[in-house]
């Protein structure tokens, strides 16, 4: 009777050491839906190598003495594939089924605010309808405010600043510049156009009432070719500012429509540093196109050493640090729920702190948005100081101005429901 | 002023452009009776072969040779498959042009990448062919070339000076659709070959009875009409973007111009791409609205009727679909088309 009691007590023993290991080696799958053709396709290709390439560094325990390997403190190991989306929200559906029956349960999605609110909503109904097999929405690009005040879900996380954190910031920054007087906006219509336009009027009519806003425009998502009739009608405006939350070739194209029709006013951006905009500003614009983002080239340490490698390796620039956030962030929720069940890992990562290569960020519990800080950039000749080129331009986007965590966060209305 | 200018010159660009595809594909349907749904794909792979071509000799050379490639392979399948299928009608044609299409996009895929492939113009494109300069006290001035830096910023205070460049590539598209034009409407009404495809375009079994060869005559068509379209290729690719949609973008347009030009005429298509380009470019600078057409007949909307997302869809966000507005609009009160001389 005692030899049995003490045989029952060692295997319970030893059952409960294993499953404080059980993370250790776990493989989380997590699926990247995103465009990988069509005209925002090399935006997303490149984003995914991205994925791919960091899934390798923090899988695993951290190396001691390696800053190159971080791994992560439960010692999972990250399998990152991608799917198509084709910037649709109804092929993004599809692509969320795809995924969960192939029993992954953790989503990244960011290009597109469009199809970052469809599937906010489908992945908030299938959780609800499919407890046991619940799904986690990483969001690392789309910045439509909604997503964390409206519509904002337990189960969704933004790692990018919102628009109105962005906003807010440009707003600042734009005001302080005196020979700023009359500004169009230049939008993609959609929900993320529609937001910055709004915003931007907001904040500058908040900061300075006398600047003007000469005209704004809406234009197709990914379809425009052509900007010069755009650029025509912003320099009838005399328009000495545009402001633009455009991406991919929508800015690549309308940045080199400005270049050949021969407009020379500022221009403040969202995604200058993104695939194929380095290449169409070349040498122009240098002191006159400004990015608001929360990292930049040239942020040093580690992230230089990551950036050259990653350059050297794919021949392709690194840009989107919600990779790595997404990538700490996971990790060190997992250790912390001491699970990968996306339940547990998302309580676990409300009100989380994490250090990471821009300094402290804390992931919100009200409304899951990242509160981190933002930078102001401008497009200048690369030099000793900032010296990380993009696309081989021999330009960069070297940082003008920071704002730490308390000034670029923004108030939330978020009413989040609880499972 | 100049805004006017440049936006005509804009949107002349862009319809001549819109001309050289659409030519192509009127041609092959006046002589064949075939709808060339891989008439966009010509396009593409012209662009795409007048890539590498001028990766390997040179932007002139290749402004020849790219033309030359597409239109072989054009005849070529001209020969080997549309005339298997020519003797089980109009619809198996189609559709096996359709398939075309789909092969030949994944093909440039397969072969190109899937990322859009920077074919830069030559450098004697580089840059403005001219600019104009607006000086509110001096007036209009024209300057061949780049204007320099000091003449665009005005220097006393109260006085407004705008420097409108027009892009070389832009002025180069304009002059090949032009002699482009010129050396098509040649050919059909001065040289033998011209009199004989017209001839055959109406009496093709005459034509034949008299001892010439018609499968050559449709195969040169279908061969040339792809070229015309590799040559728009070519410079529609430097000046635009080369990527794999770009037959997607232009597709549905040119199937628009040949529509509303009517079927079968040249100079039909000409009036359509040169109207449809302008209209399309000026329509994104106007602002108006229904809202605002309403406030100025002097109707009094309510904030309801004003927030209403029709009411307040402005000319410039439909600019991209006017060409099928008037695609419905030509099919309703004149299916004909604007010039157009089949009765289809």
């Amino acid at each position: 009777m005692k030899f049995a009691l003490k045989v029952v007590a060692v295997t319970a023993a030893a059952l409960c050491v294993s499953a404080a290991f059980a993370q250790k080696g776990e493989v989380v799958k997590i699926v990247r839906i995103d465009p990988l053709t069509g005209l925002l396709g090399p935006v997303g290709v490149s984003q995914l190598k991205g994925y791919q390439f960091f899934a390798e560094k923090y899988s695993g325990l951290p190396v001691p003495g390696n800053p190159g390997q971080p791994g992560n403190p439960a010692g999972v190991k990250f399998e990152i594939t991608g799917i198509d989306n084709k910037l649709s929200p109804t092929e993004s559906l599809n692509a969320l089924k795809a995924a969960i029956d192939q029993g992954v349960r953790y989503v990244i999605q960011g290009n597109g605010s469009s199809v970052a609110l469809a599937l906010v909503d489908a992945v908030n109904k299938h959780n609800e309808r499919n407890p046991g097999k619940e799904v986690i929405y990483l969001n690392d690009s789309a910045v439509d405010p909604d997503l964390t005040n409206s519509k904002c879900s337990f189960w969704h996380f933004r790692f990018d600043a919102d628009t109105s954190m962005k906003m807010e910031a440009m707003g600042g920054f734009m005001a302080d510049q005196k020979d700023i007087k009359k500004v169009y906006i230049l939008g993609q219509n959609y929900s993320h156009g529609v937001q910055v336009a709004k915003y931007i009027k907001e904040v500058l009519a908040r900061k300075r009432p006398d600047i003007q806003i000469v005209g704004e425009d809406l234009h197709p998502l990914a379809q425009v070719r052509d900007f010069a009739p755009y650029i025509a009608k912003i320099k009838a405006t005399g328009a000495d500012t545009v402001v633009s939350g455009n991406w991919g070739s929508d800015l690549s194209l309308l940045v080199k429509a400005a270049n050949e029709n021969g407009y020379t006013g500022k221009f403040f951006t969202y995604y200058t540093g993104v695939t194929g905009t380095p290449t169409a500003l070349g040498t122009n614009g240098a002191g006159r196109v400004y990015q608001i983002a929360y990292s930049h080239y040239n942020m040093g340490g580690q992230m230089d050493k990551w950036m050259a490698e990653f350059k050297t390796k794919y021949n392709d620039d690194f840009y989107t640090g919600s990779t790595i956030r997404i990538y700490e962030m996971l990790g060190a929720g997992i250790a912390k729920a001491k699970s990968t069940d996306p339940v547990k890992v998302a309580a676990a990562m409300e009100g989380l702190k994490v250090t990471t290569f821009n300094g402290e960020v804390e992931m919100r519990k009200a409304d899951h948005q990242l509160q981190q800080p933002l930078y102001m950039a401008v497009w200048q000749k690369a030099d000793k100081k900032y010296p990380y080129s993009p696309e081989n331009t021999g330009m960069t986007l070297a940082p003008v101005k920071e704002y730490p965590n308390y000034v670029s966060s923004t108030p939330t209305s978020c009413q989040m429901k609880r499972p | 002023m100049e805004f006017f200018i440049i936006s005509m010159l804009n949107g002349l660009s862009y319809g001549l452009l819109l001309f050289m595809l659409s030519s192509g594909l009127t041609l092959i349907f006046s002589m064949m009776g075939v709808l060339n749904f891989a008439h966009a794909s010509f396009y593409m792979v012209g662009a795409y072969v007048g890539y590498t071509v001028s990766g390997v000799v040179g932007f002139w050379p290749a402004l020849i040779l790219a033309p030359l490639i597409v239109g072989a392979l054009g005849a070529l399948f001209e020969r080997f498959f549309l005339r298997k299928v020519h003797k089980f009608g109009h619809v198996p044609e189609l559709l096996i042009t359709f398939g075309l299409s789909y092969v030949i996009f994944e093909l440039v895929q397969l072969i190109w990448g899937r990322i859009a492939l920077n074919f830069r113009p030559p450098d004697l494109l580089q840059g403005p062919a001219f600019t104009l300069i607006n000086h509110s006290v001096h007036g209009l001035r024209l300057l061949w070339g780049a204007a320099p830096a000091e003449l665009c910023s005005a220097a006393e205070a109260g006085v407004r000076l705008v420097c409108s460049p027009f892009p070389a590539t832009r002025g180069f598209m304009m002059l090949v659709a032009l002699v482009m034009l010129g050396s098509v409407w040649l050919l059909l009404t001065r040289t033998r070959v011209g009199l004989v495809i017209q001839a055959a375009l109406t009496h093709p079994e005459t034509v034949e009875s008299l001892g010439h060869n018609v499968p050559l005559v449709f195969m040169m068509v279908f061969g040339a009409g792809a070229a015309l379209a590799g040559l728009a290729g070519v410079i529609g690719g430097s000046t635009f973007l080369t990527e794999p949609s770009m037959a997607a973008t232009v597709g549905s347009v040119i199937f628009v111009v040949v529509v509303v030009g009517g079927m079968g005429s040249l100079s039909g298509a000409f009036l359509a791409s040169v109207l449809i380009g302008v209209i399309q470019t000026f329509a994104v600078a106007f602002d108006y609205s229904l809202g605002t057409l309403a406030g100025q007949l002097g109707l009094q909307l309510g904030t309801y009727a004003l927030g209403n997302s029709l009411i307040k869809l402005t000319l410039s966000q439909v600019a991209p679909i006017l060409p099928y507005l008037f695609l419905v609009l030509i099919l309703i009160f004149r299916p004909k088309g604007l010039l157009g001389t089949r009765e289809d």
